[in-house]
């Protein structure tokens, strides 16, 4: 019972830190960074595009490392496997819920600044994509029969974490739109005066995002312990029956 | 060495047992039929003929597409009558080579298809191919193969699922989208004789290398997918 008072504290703790750094992202996206020249203010949504972007791509891998994780110790560790099929569905839920959010801010970000919503470009076809992997995923493990989910749904992260990268260099051959990038060694960088904005943004939304897959978690926990309790009892319900 | 005859004989019997039915291949061919039908009738290709060659390549693999779908649920399900699916996992022959026999007799089926649908596909479509046509000797099994060794596997992974018709398209159709897209151009470059050959060999290269990955991944993973439980 202590430990669970204590992770629950923590939880307090830290989703009032979350709401801290995203009030403080909020006033640094809305009010303290520079406008920029062409675009003017619809550009602050960047400031949140960004961050649910780079964590919807982030996501998707801790969903392969749990569902690869579930795969080693299916038969090695049940008791572990369990743990990690949980993060698993935690992780790929969290990750068609960012990437929609990303697909969202761009499309209210493209009809104003490209005059359409959308546009069969390389990198909103690939979210896209990713999107529709993640959500078939979801269903897969709706519709898969009891005491499989946890080995089907695991398969199909390993194919969709295969299919991202294939995508992505497909559609990259067929047609690009979406501006360049504006890191790294290609980009132009952006004004110094904006990358706190970028920065507090990122943090908030990291921490939000490590808030939602931990609450998930848990719940999906006590799903599986409910389960087992469940079990047990029929187990024993049928083994005091007089034969 | 012995690993193949295990695959030949899953192979023949596949075989065996559709000639002695002949369901998947005469359901498909049905139904690739029909969908030219209905395909001609919503976009009048008599009317107007380079339209026609520039939507007919992806009009033939959606077709194809939804017609190996059909086929593919009814090839597994042969296996569950009389639990000879708990016989095969019991076997002790590697559970990849029940998995390859299957995918190529799939294949096959797929392929036949395709030899009946393509006259028919430029009698209604009053095809001309503009360009290389023996190009699509090396474009359509390579995108069959795409298609059906997906399918089969995951026509294996839902074979326990509640309403399964309902899933397989559910989980392939995404996964297969980017083999879609190589296929769909590689055959439209064929057909309207516009595309620069360089982009042609680069959408074939990709489209093998995309079956390259697939068919190891698949063999991979099969074993776990039988033996889930």
């Amino acid at each position: 019972m202590a430990r669970s008072s204590t992770l629950r504290t923590v939880a307090w703790l830290w989703l009032a830190a979350t709401v801290a750094v995203l009030v403080v992202g909020f006033r640094q996206a809305i009010f303290l960074a520079p406008m920029e020249e062409t675009m003017g203010n619809l550009q602050r949504i960047f400031y949140y595009h960004l961050a649910h972007a780079i964590l919807g791509l982030i996501f998707p891998y801790i969903n392969l490392a749990a569902s690869l994780a579930f795969l080693y110790w299916r038969r090695r560790d049940p008791l572990k496997a369990l743990t990690a099929d949980a993060l698993a569905v935690a992780s790929a839920e969290i990750t068609v819920l960012f990437v929609g959010i990303t697909l969202a801010t761009g499309m209210l970000w493209g009809k104003p600044a490209w005059g359409i919503w959308w546009t069969w470009d390389a990198r909103l076809t690939t979210e896209l994509i990713l999107w529709l992997l993640y959500i078939s995923y979801l269903m897969l493990r709706r519709f898969s029969p009891t005491g499989q989910t946890g080995v089907l749904s695991a398969v199909l992260a390993v194919f969709a974490a295969i299919d991202i990268p294939i995508v992505y260099m497909s559609i990259q051959w067929w047609r690009t739109q979406h501006p360049a990038p504006v890191f790294g060694p290609e980009g132009g960088g952006i004004d110094p005066a904006m990358v706190p904005a970028v920065l507090w943004n990122l943090a908030g939304w990291a921490m939000w995002g490590i808030f939602l897959i931990a609450l998930r978690f848990a719940v999906e926990r006590r799903h599986q312990i409910a389960e087992q309790d469940a079990a047990l009892l029929a187990l024993e319900a049928s083994l005091e029956t007089p034969q | 060495m012995k690993y193949l005859g295990y695959v030949f004989e899953h192979l023949r019997k596949d075989l065996r047992l559709e000639w002695r039915s002949r369901d998947a291949i005469n359901g498909m061919l049905f139904f690739v039929l029909l969908m030219v039908v209905v395909f001609s009738i919503a976009f009048d290709p008599a009317g107007y003929p380079s339209v026609t060659r520039q939507i007919s390549g992806g009009i033939l693999w959606v077709g194809l597409l939804f017609a190996s779908m059909t086929a593919l649920n009814q090839s597994w399900s042969r296996e569950q009558r009389n639990q000879v699916l708990e016989a095969q996992r019991m076997a002790p022959s590697p559970a990849s080579a029940l998995f390859v026999g299957k995918a190529l007799a799939n294949m096959l089926f797929v392929l036949a298809v395709e030899a009946v649908l393509a006259p028919i596909f430029v009698v209604f479509f009053n095809l001309h191919v503009l360009g290389n046509a023996k190009l699509l000797a090396l474009i359509l099994p390579l995108g069959t193969w795409a298609l059906v060794v997906n399918g089969t596997f995951f026509a294996a992974l839902g074979l326990r699922a509640r309403n399964r018709e309902l899933l397989l398209p559910l989980i392939l159709l995404p996964l297969s989208l980017p083999a879609v897209l190589m296929m769909v151009q590689a055959t439209t470059g064929v057909l309207t004789g516009e595309l620069d050959p360089i982009y042609l060999r680069s959408w074939i290269t990709q489209l093998a290398g995309y079956d390259l990955i697939y068919t190891v991944v698949c063999v991979l993973l099969f074993e776990t997918v039988l033996n889930a439980e």
